[in-house]
């Protein structure tokens, strides 16, 4: 058991997930052994730089990982039910009821040939049993929580008539109108400028929290994550290097990665002439070195770390994976 | 001393509306085929000195890579006068431009889209110095001076013979500087050179360029969206909005005193991991306005809490309020209207 939890109490619990990818020029072990777990109405942040896996966890949960992707192990417990093993026909009959998801495009994310009308009312279509004229109901009441003006009349709009800001909001609309338990959020305000990323980020802690909802937040900016999350897991090369509570780790990262990542971030709080950072660049995920796979750019590897993994450790509400792990006041 | 960097009232319009059968209209009787008119920069000045780091900030379709672009010459501004080194290059064509590029060189956000896939990276650092010295320069020079400047940004010499597809994102941004030193350049205008990276590798970067400013006394015209990054870099900040430049002041005061309500908005909706500062003093609701149809008065009074009458009839200049900083905004002659 990879966490300090039980089952029950969690809404979803992922044990040691791997998915991989068969490629021509190797197997890409994007997702290798990443658990976490989630409580009814926790956010949490899954971070990590391009290449971590985060995604492809987010996708996982959703079952959504096509050839030459496979979920090669592990275990994906939604309220019990183990999803890897779920079947497509009971997946979807979860997707979009039980499990949303918002992407980061909301372009791409929304059909243009539809009116947004037509495709919030599929949802409720699919998921409910209200008829015709309670579902347009829902569908206004629903454009009118997330902030968007005479909605009525927008039903009838097509996605290129909003603007990006606008577009996300219809998104979480959609996600939030079966009122799911899970929202998986895959970078929802990357693509947004910063005043429209404060609204979203806003309006979707206040959905999650207004219908006792949790979600999976998938980033790359700790500082989003800082601000929405209650709990945090940072992944590198497809594992799981540090988990706890977003606080704490943010203020006492243990494993060299997170502290390297959050040094790297320009505070305007605390200027220094030369900010942190952190040497070389991710490794190739289909060549990874032995033992730590982060060794080759911590600060604090020794012969150890080039021998064996360090294993998650548990320790209280936090977990971390390295052979070295920073004490409270050390810096690197 | 004349500023590296002089623009004045800086303008920047392009005519949109397809082809002509899209824009075909019968009025008063006769076949017209009117145009309409994005106006992306409305009269923007400023100076970089020599060593400088200027930041432009703003959100997208704020103008900030429009000026850069137009500075550089990519585009043929539609008015006002972009002076380097005291020299006016507003009107210049190519061949006019060419030694003038001898003292300005760009670098580009997407350092994917801004390499040529076909050349190698030797040959892309030394391009830029071959087109200045007609190919006359020594080729034994050139290649010195190639795998001197890829030692300098960090890379290794073995990577001179590689193709751009062989390199990392961090490391392609590193040619594209190696390649705009290759002259010499007295100012790079940078279009958010760290957008694209992660943050690890953003903070390489970011420390490159600064390590290269002292070394070189170069000036930066640095384009970002990202205000963290800004305060990092800028000595001076200048926040643009729909095409007008609404407030610039040294970077400290900038951010310990902003007096533009875009500016506190701004800095108030950053995400941020230190939750020390205090938070939501001025939030926005609504987004951009079309540039295509910009606001009477103020450009901002769409989306300001503060906005008042007068904001719709008269449009705010820029006005110096002191230590550096200019403003805007009305609310400078009436504080009193201002919530603080």
């Amino acid at each position: 058991m990879a966490n300090d939890m039980t089952v029950a109490d969690a809404l979803l619990s992922v044990e040691d997930l791997r998915t991989w990818f068969h490629t021509f020029s190797g197997t890409v072990k994007a997702v290798n052994g990443v658990s976490f777990s989630l409580k009814p109405g926790e956010i949490m942040g899954l971070v990590g730089e391009s290449g971590g896996g985060k995604s492809v966890v987010g996708f996982s949960i959703l079952g959504l990982i096509d050839p030459p992707g496979r979920i090669e192990g592990g275990r994906i417990l939604f309220n019990g039910e183990d999803l890897v093993t779920a079947g497509e026909p009971r997946l979807r009959q979860i997707r979009g009821r039980d499990i949303a998801m918002v992407f980061q495009d909301p372009m791409t994310s929304l059909n243009p040939l539809r009116t947004v009308g037509e495709q919030m009312d599929e949802m409720l279509r699919l998921h409910t049993e209200l008829d015709a004229r309670a579902r347009r109901e829902r569908c206004i009441r629903m454009l009118e929580d997330v902030g968007i003006s005479r909605a009525a009349e927008r039903l009838a709009s097509y996605p290129h008539q909003f603007s990006g800001g606008m577009r996300q909001r219809v998104v979480i609309a959609i996600a939030m109108l079966a009122e799911p338990k899970l929202v998986i959020a895959d970078e929802p305000t990357t693509a947004l400028d910063v005043t429209i990323q404060a609204q979203i980020l806003k309006l979707m802690r206040h959905q999650i929290r207004e219908h006792g909802a949790s979600m999976v937040l998938v980033t790359h900016d700790l500082a989003v994550v800082s601000e929405m999350a209650d709990h945090i897991t940072v992944l590198y090369c497809g594992k799981v290097v540090e988990r706890g509570p977003t606080d704490d780790v943010i203020r006492r990262p243990a494993h060299p990665y997170t502290r390297g990542l959050i040094d790297s971030i320009p505070n305007p709080e605390h200027r220094t002439a030369r900010l942190s950072q952190i040497p070389g660049a991710v490794p190739d995920i289909r060549k990874l070195p032995k033992g730590c796979t982060f060794r080759e750019r911590c600060p604090r590897a020794a012969a150890i770390c080039a021998q064996s993994e360090p294993a998650l450790t548990l320790a209280g509400e936090r977990a971390f994976a390295c052979h070295f792990p920073l004490q409270e006041g050390e810096i690197r | 001393m004349t500023a590296m960097l002089q623009v004045d009232d800086l303008r920047q319009e392009f005519r949109i509306g397809g082809s002509m059968l899209d824009r075909m209209r019968f009025t008063d009787g006769r076949l017209r085929f009117p145009d309409r008119r994005v106006q992306a920069v409305n009269g923007v000045s400023f100076a970089i000195e020599r060593g400088e780091v200027l930041a432009l900030v703003g959100e997208s379709g704020c103008g900030k890579s429009t000026v850069a672009k137009t500075i550089a010459r990519i585009y043929r501004p539609s008015g006002g006068s972009i002076r380097i080194d005291g020299e006016d290059i507003s009107r210049h064509g190519v061949r006019e431009m060419l030694p003038v590029r001898a003292k300005m060189q760009m670098i580009f956000q997407d350092p994917f889209a801004s390499l040529n896939p076909r050349q190698r990276v030797r040959d892309i650092v030394a391009e830029p110095l071959l087109e200045q010295t007609k190919g006359r320069a020594a080729r034994r020079e050139v290649a010195d001076k190639t795998l001197a400047l890829l030692a300098r940004v960090g890379l290794n010499t073995e990577h001179a013979g590689r193709y751009p597809h062989q390199f990392s994102g961090g490391q392609r941004q590193r040619i594209g500087i190696a390649r705009a030193l290759s002259v010499n350049p007295g100012l790079i205008i940078a279009d958010e050179p760290v957008s694209a990276l992660d943050v690890s590798i953003q903070a390489q970067i970011l420390n490159l360029m600064m390590d290269l400013r002292d070394e070189f006394g170069l000036a930066y015209l640095f384009i970002s969206h990202d205000l963290a990054v800004v305060h990092h870099i800028a000595d001076r900040i200048g926040v643009m909005y729909l095409g007008f430049l609404v407030e610039t002041a040294p970077r400290d005061r900038l951010f310990s005193a902003p007096r533009h309500p875009y500016t506190r908005a701004l800095l108030s909706a950053a995400p941020s991991i230190e939750k020390t500062r205090p938070r939501e003093e001025i939030e926005l609701s609504g987004e951009v306005p079309s540039a295509l149809d910009l606001p009477s008065g103020c450009c901002f009074r769409t989306r300001c809490p503060l906005a008042f009458e007068r904001c719709k009839v008269e449009r705010p200049t820029l006005r110096d309020t002191g230590g550096g900083q200019q403003v805007a905004c009305h609310l400078v002659d009436e504080p009193e209207r201002d919530i603080q």
